[in-house]
């Protein structure tokens, strides 16, 4: 369906082609995976696929792409609208029109269908994603995962024989997540449509691979095969491929429930082992409290009765569904809400009451989008204003840059980092002023897993360095890694608050796979089992 | 829900028996005209009246029927301004009650003719507020226009030709509140900054940030909008291609000559004919353009009995209106020298009331019991 004859793109300025030498076929009717770090062209090729790269983007493609027996190369992206339906990574950029009916009917209308079959296929299509109670409704009060499947139905339909979709999970909380990947499944098994995703987050996608397809470095040539052959070796796996490879599984489970049937003898193992108890931090004065806490957004209440309460050296995950609450409340905590009732002292400050600059050396936040707190051109002017700001001496925040993310230079521009090297850099902004208290709002969005493993790093030994972390997040691996303390919130109130193994083994949606696969127990990451088992050799 | 008299009932307002945007339009339009052709305040109250009360019992809930409101607000600032500026500047409306006396600032003799200050007059203010309230009646039926009619579905009923005309409009549309997010989310993080997150500088500061954002947001939307296949066009023979420009510009052209004849002093003869041959060219122009565009519609607005009434009463009022301001001018422009009390001429007060029709033929709005439905967070 999809194929790629020796491919290679490259961009004008660019030092090396960003794809090189690419061959894939992908067949009718398969699921096929794109894994790899980031920056190494996995969305240039989804591009390809759909003929914006380069008839949209620029840039120079030899060889030959075809897609249902049409050249990109003759075919523009508006002529291939029938065949390729393609889902980019934020859907409001995709947006058309303003409600979701219309946004249904859309591409139809452009390719000039019959009324009577759009009415038709709006109708299945409402029907096949469960989008038909929220038909009339404005897309701007769509939840994020709601969004997500408008936005896939209104590629599908036209129809298209291949669906194409960038990052389709990263901002879904778990269990939007998994409605997608269901609809993805479905249409996959029922329609024969071919998909080709590219995904960070591949505990949640792996095990609905037929075929994966791996740049392990840029410029490299692809490697493409079975799922569980190329994790196997594949510097990017989820815990569940980790957990596979530290016991020597084989073949190499990718859901959790084939590990569960592997992992019978490594549970015996560990039965009478629990993983180094995390020494929770010694009862010292709060850095925050909250309590009774309501906020209102509008006339809704975002926040009702939250009572927390946050101590140096601890770290604590904010979990909960796509409007829960989570940003709100960090956002009161840095004093953008005005709490309707209820109490809240930051490093005792009461926050919306305190001038920003006295309130940075309180309480520092990194943002969902990091680069709203990025204003400069160069890296070097960034830090400058950031001790201004802080009124730290001139070159902390640059020391804490070179610390955080080593050979970045002076001149770079902040918007061509990476995603992750833009965290980096807005949480060194943010530490310029030491503020006790340090909120990052879903901070792994769009990172890989190396850029992730070294924020799990740098967020240790920040706590370990006594600062108090909070962290609101749908990733469920990363709160197991680095929370002590779990809270949970739904519908703006909060309805779980425990030590993190306590609160998420029990828990379905928010379990880590090392949890699901050794139930019942205690265990959350592979680095512990790690350490368990090394503990036992020893012995 | 079927009383005695349940096929006459108006139903439910739902998506497929919404009423005609255009109908809407043409309604609103006819009070306006009927507004322009009166300045006797009685029957402009009556008509804004009409108007208010059409919107109270048809309007949904939705974002662009929140719009009156501010209608009204603009309507009332243009009645204010209209009166300051008559007390300011003075008018040539003769008069005999003085009211008051302004100091009046002597200007020098190129200014001839404007004056400053100086006496101000009853009949002078009478006049404004008058005048200022025909201007003010007629936004606030177009006001009601944009609060009864969906504003995107009136694009949508536009010729295929212009299609492109509405589809950025409606991106202008859902950019707009976008852009208001990115202005609160960027001053958000300025405080994190320390800065100051209020204030006039702080609006300016995030000003680049934002406009960088609308950019690559327009990029995205572009490159989405490609592949779902915006702009696919169909073959049209190089004929017909030349025949619409021809007619399109001919046409165009005939509009502008013919308007010229019907204004100028001489020609009024030909004015009319060539201004009717212009349109129908123009027209014909745009139905051929439309044959370039492949595109469909998908539930198009159905124009049914009930938008032929609606229509219809906008029409009678307008009529009615101009009739009457040519047979009974004193009722319809009372004089304001000499100073008297405007009284209500019956029967052009009655045909206004026809205006009302709407409010009984329009299929009425699901008042929804429900508050704010929630999920608009993130």
């Amino acid at each position: 369906m999809i194929r790629f004859d020796n491919v290679s793109v490259s961009y004008p300025g660019a030092p090396r082609p960003a794809l090189r030498d690419v061959e894939l076929t992908v067949p009718e009717g398969e699921l096929c995976l794109l894994v790899g770090p980031s920056g190494v062209g996995k969305s240039t090729l989804l591009g390809a696929v759909s003929g914006l790269v380069p008839h949209f983007t620029g840039g120079t493609l030899h060889g030959r792409v075809t897609v249902a027996d049409r050249d990109t190369r003759t075919h523009r992206p508006r002529e291939l609208a029938d065949v390729v339906g393609t889902v980019g990574q934020d859907p409001v950029a995709h947006f058309v029109t303003d409600t979701v009916e219309y946004e249904l009917a859309y591409g139809m209308e452009s390719l000039g269908l019959p009324s009577d079959v759009m009415r038709r296929r709006v109708e299945e299509t409402l029907d096949l994603l469960g989008l038909a109670e929220l038909r009339d409704r404005p897309i701007a009060t769509l939840s994020g995962g709601q969004r997500q499947r408008v936005a896939i139905g209104s590629v599908l339909t036209v129809h298209p024989k291949v669906l194409v979709l960038d990052e389709p999970t990263s901002a879904l909380d778990p269990a939007a997540a998994e409605e997608v990947l269901a609809v993805l499944q479905r249409l996959v098994h029922d329609l024969g449509t071919t998909v080709l995703l590219a995904e960070h987050r591949l505990e949640r996608v792996v095990q609905y691979a037929d075929q994966v397809v791996l740049l392990a470095e840029p410029g490299m040539p692809p490697v493409i095969g079975d799922p569980a052959e190329i994790m196997a070796a594949s510097p990017v796996f989820p815990p569940v491929v980790g957990l596979g490879r530290l016991a020597g599984w084989s073949p190499l489970p990718l859901s959790v429930r084939d590990a569960r049937r592997a992992a019978r003898p490594l549970r015996e193992r560990l039965a009478d082992r629990g993983p180094t108890p995390v020494v929770p931090p010694q009862k010292t004065a709060p850095v925050a409290e909250v309590s009774g806490l309501s906020v209102r957004r509008g006339r809704a209440e975002a926040l009702r009765g939250i009572d927390l309460t946050v101590r140096p050296g601890e770290t604590v995950a904010l979990m909960g569904r796509n409007g829960a609450g989570k940003s709100t409340l960090l956002g009161t905590l840095t004093g953008l809400h005005e709490p309707a009732s209820g109490g809240v002292r930051v490093g005792g400050v009461v926050p919306h009451r305190t001038a920003p600059r006295e309130l940075v050396r309180r309480v520092g936040l990194v943002p969902q989008e990091p680069r709203d707190l990025l204003y400069a051109d160069t890296v070097a002017a960034e830090c400058s204003a950031a001790d201004e700001d802080a009124g730290a001496a001139p070159g902390t925040c640059r020391a804490l840059v070179t610390e955080l993310l080593p050979g970045v230079p002076d001149e770079t521009h902040p918007r061509d980092l990476s995603e992750g090297q833009r965290l980096a850099l807005a949480l060194a902004v943010v530490l310029a002023a030491r503020p006790p208290l340090l909120l990052l709002d879903e901070p792994t969005r769009g990172l890989d897993y190396a850029a992730k493993s070294r924020l799990v790093t740098r967020l240790r030994a920040l706590a370990a360095d006594g600062h108090a972390i909070v962290l609101a997040t749908h990733d469920v691996e990363l709160a197991a890694e680095l929370a002590h303390r779990v809270v949970i919130l739904a519908d703006g109130e909060v309805v779980a608050d425990g030590r993190t193994e306590q609160v998420v083994v029990s828990s379905p949606a928010f379990a880590p796979q090392v949890a699901k696969i050794l139930q019942p127990g205690p265990w959350l990451t592979v680095p512990q089992v790690a350490a368990a088992l090394a503990d036992e050799a020893r012995a | 829900m079927t009383g005695p008299r349940g096929w006459l009932r108006q139903p439910a307002a739902t998506r497929s028996n919404a009423l005609h945007a255009g109908a809407w339009w043409l309604w609103a339009l006819g009070l306006a005209t009927a507004a322009s052709r009166t300045s006797n305040p009685l029957l402009l109250l009556l008509l804004v009246a009409v108007a208010g009360y059409v919107v109270a019992v048809r309007r949904t809930d939705a974002p662009w029927a929140r719009s009156y409101g501010a209608f009204l607000k603009l309507g009332l600032l243009v009645l204010t301004l209209r009166v300051v500026f008559a007390v300011l500047l003075g008018s040539p409306i003769p008069g005999t009650h003085v009211l008051f006396r302004l100091p009046e600032v002597p200007l020098p003799h190129w200014a001839q003719g404007v004056r400053l200050g100086g006496p101000v007059r009853a009949e002078q203010v009478v006049f404004a507020l008058c005048d200022g309230l025909k201007l003010a009646t007629l936004l606030v039926c177009v006001g009601a226009a944009n609060a009864l009619a969906n504003p995107a579905r009136l694009l949508k009923s536009l010729p295929a030709a212009l299609y492109e005309a509405g589809v950025a409009v409606v991106v202008a549309m859902t950019f707009a509140p976008n852009l208001v997010a990115d202005v609160q989310r960027l001053r958000a993080a300025r405080r994190m900054r320390g800065r100051a997150d209020r204030g006039f500088k702080a609006l300016l500061q995030v000003g680049l940030p934002v406009l960088e954002g609308a950019l690559e947001r327009s990029v995205a939307l572009a490159a989405a909008m490609d592949a779902r296949g915006y702009g696919r066009t169909a073959e049209v023979p190089p004929r017909v291609r030349r025949l619409t420009a021809a007619l399109t510009l001919g046409g165009l052209l005939g509009v502008c000559a013919g308007t010229y004849g019907l204004l100028a002093a001489q020609g009024a003869g030909f004015g009319l004919p060539v201004l009717v041959l212009g349109l129908a060219a123009a027209l014909a122009g745009l139905w051929l353009g439309g044959r370039r565009s492949v595109r469909t519609r998908y539930r198009p607005d159905h124009w049914g009995a009930r938008a032929w009434l609606v229509t219809a009463s906008g029409v009678a009022v307008a009529a009615l209106l101009i009739h009457a301001a040519a047979s009974e001018p004193a009722a319809l422009n009372p004089p304001v020298v000499p100073l008297s009390a405007p009284t209500l001429p019956l029967w052009p007060a009655a045909a206004v009331l026809l205006g009302l029709l709407p409010a009984v033929v329009a299929p009425a709005p699901r008042r929804d019991p429900r508050p704010d439905s929630k999920g608009a967070e993130r």
